[in-house]
């Protein structure tokens, strides 16, 4: 069996799996990091002042916590049997890498979250207000953690650094852990991402806490909740408008391909342009090697280059530039995608001939020269397998809108959070209090856009330019692979629809006054 | 329930002791817990996602068998 035997639509399906697990974990995971700041933020209030309005107050929103954080306890451990069964070419080559931030997580996740959180529980009449205090600090610090672990593996795949290709081990072995851990891709994930997940719980707490105004329920305690959240909401907001300026501007230096399809650029030069919206088809690639922009653009003149490249002259490569090579602003030139392809053929060629020199004993010479050979080409390595040039193009529509998504909402929840801080009394006005409700789901397909910006954007590689999904995938039957598809959502949505009960129970109680 | 010893371990120990048995949602919570642990790691680890080179490499060999998939295509 060899590639070439490989089922396309297991491919297809391995994928689906995958984004469907990480679309379900990721739906507990940013109310955790959200939700956990301002429970501890309402829980030093009540330290400081002693009242028992912020002692109530912050158990009701760790109670919320608690119900979203069991209900996602281990749905992120299906995503490493999918490694293991379903991508078993790329977890044995990178799995020295990739294993060791998901092994620091899972102790860190172990010890540190489920030693705080019992506290955090448990121990309100058992232990003393500084130690409670300190250990709801330390179970959201310890979730953090946890998604720093998580996001430092994923920026692994997305700018692999710090590692070495070993020709007889056929694995990627590390070779400096703090390249890994500290890379900027590493740094500007994490960021942004643990920003993102503040801005979400800061709308689910303005949300649950307008639904309560509505049914003027509860009313201090909503309107002082709401107050809280807003601030949090706006002042992560303000920052997650820099971290985003910065990861456009580190995705442009890493993944030029992915800030091109986020923004349908087909042809690139100096002074560009970001667009706001244009006229393409969702359901169609549209044809980026023919036009030279998407119809109907509207754009807002310098703004990309200046994301970019932080020069709002700067040059920003379009899809086509990067697939016939262009010059850099610094001089150095980006080799063109058949010359890419052929260096990957000469690494994948050399590496066959170098292992069956080293079987048969053969010259250290010989070894010596195919070894320098691999060595010089190995980064193009994935590109190799690739057969033309509309294999190596994210799907666009995809990276394009769900990238606007992803602005746009972010823009809509600055204005919920200032309108819930300048005009609350609006909050209780029927309509824009139900609109403060429905920005809670909204803010989840808003968190959710921007992982399908990160992971379209990165496709066709599961590891940028090292490896393609069609050769980290498993020679396992796609029958096999769409029936735990169907398995997985029919349990996802159950457990889901089980949450959002004891939620709504919950928030139906209110807080204990 | 107060017990009164007052030792470190006695008082981890009261600590979830009481706890567990204070619950209220909790409890249902648990129950979810419980039986999405015994689906993912008992049905889905057993039956449903078996480690691929586990199976199709012998052991000590999956170099061989990463090579001969990579390489010869």
């Amino acid at each position: 069996m060899t590639l070439l035997s490989i089922d396309p639509a297991a491919i297809d399906w391995a994928r689906a799996q995958f984004a469907l697990t990480a679309i379900y974990h990721w739906l507990f995971v940013p109310l955790t990091l959200g939700l956990g700041i301002i429970m501890s933020i309402m829980e030093t209030k009540y330290y400081r002042t002693g009242s028992p309005f912020w002692r109530s107050t912050a158990q009701y929103w760790q109670r919320l916590f608690g119900i979203n954080f069991a209900m996602g306890v281990a749905t992120g451990i299906i995503l490493e049997f999918e490694f293991g069964t379903n991508w078993s070419n790329y977890s044995y080559l990178v799995g020295d890498i990739f294993g060791a931030p998901l092994a620091i997580e899972g102790i860190v996740a172990f010890f540190m979250e489920s030693t705080f959180v019992a506290v955090m529980f448990f121990g309100w009449e058992k232990v003393s207000k500084g130690f409670h205090l300190a250990s709801t600090w330390l179970t959201t610090l310890g979730a953090t953690i946890s998604a720093w672990w998580i996001l430092v593996a994923n920026s692994w795949m997305q700018h692999p650094v710090g590692q070495q290709f070993n020709p007889d081990t056929m694995r990627n072995e590390m070779t400096s852990f703090l390249d890994v851990a500290l890379s900027p891709v590493a740094v500007d994930k994490f960021i942004h991402t643990v920003l993102s997940a503040w801005v979400l719980g800061a709308v689910f707490v303005v949300g649950v806490s307008s639904w309560y105004l509505l049914r003027k329920r509860h009313m201090e305690f909503a309107t002082k909740s709401l107050r809280v959240g807003a601030v949090f909401g706006l002042i992560s907001s303000a920052l997650i408008m820099l971290s985003g300026h910065h990861s456009a501007y580190t995705v442009a230096q890493t993944q030029p391909m992915k800030l091109a399809a986020m923004e349908a650029l087909y042809k690139g030069g100096t002074d560009q342009p970001l667009t706001l919206i244009a006229g393409i088809n969702p359901f169609q690639q549209p044809d980026y090697e023919a036009a030279d922009e998407p119809p109907l653009k509207l754009a807002v003149p310098y703004a990309l280059s200046f994301l970019a490249t932080n020069d709002v002259n700067g040059y920003v490569p379009g899809i086509r530039d990067i697939l016939d090579g262009y010059t850099k602003p610094d001089g150095t030139v980006e080799p063109s995608l058949d010359e890419k392809i052929e260096r990957g053929q000469r690494a994948i060629t050399t590496l066959a001939e170098y292992r069956k020199a080293k079987a048969e004993g053969a010259d250290d010479s010989i070894i010596n020269c195919q070894l320098s050979i691999i060595n010089s080409n190995i980064q193009y390595f994935g590109y190799g397998y690739v057969k033309d040039r509309a294999q190596v193009v994210p799907y666009i529509p995809v990276c394009f809108y769900a990238f606007r998504i992803m602005v746009g909402g972010g823009c809509l929840f600055v204005l919920l959070f200032l309108i819930a801080l300048w005009k609350p009394a609006l909050l209780r006005g029927r309509w824009m209090g139900v609109a403060a409700i429905f920005c809670i789901p909204i803010s989840y397909i808003v968190s959710e856009a921007g992982w399908l910006v990160a992971e379209f954007g990165r496709q066709p590689w599961t590891i940028q330019d090292m490896l393609p999904t069609w050769v980290g995938v498993s020679q396992v039957g796609s029958s096999a692979v769409m029936v735990t598809f169907l398995l997985f959502l029919i349990l996802f949505t159950a457990l889901l629809a089980v949450e959002i009960s004891i939620m709504l129970r919950a928030i139906k109680k209110g807080p204990n006054t | 329930m107060n017990r009164t010893g007052t030792g470190f371990w006695h008082r981890v120990f009261d600590l979830y002791y009481d706890g567990f048995r204070n619950m209220t949602i909790g409890r249902t919570l648990w129950l979810v817990i419980a039986i999405k642990v015994f689906i993912i790691f008992v049905v889905l680890k057993i039956f449903f996602f078996p480690d691929f080179l586990r199976q199709h490499a012998p052991s000590g060999s999956e170099a061989e068998y990463v090579a001969r998939e990579l390489l010869n295509h």
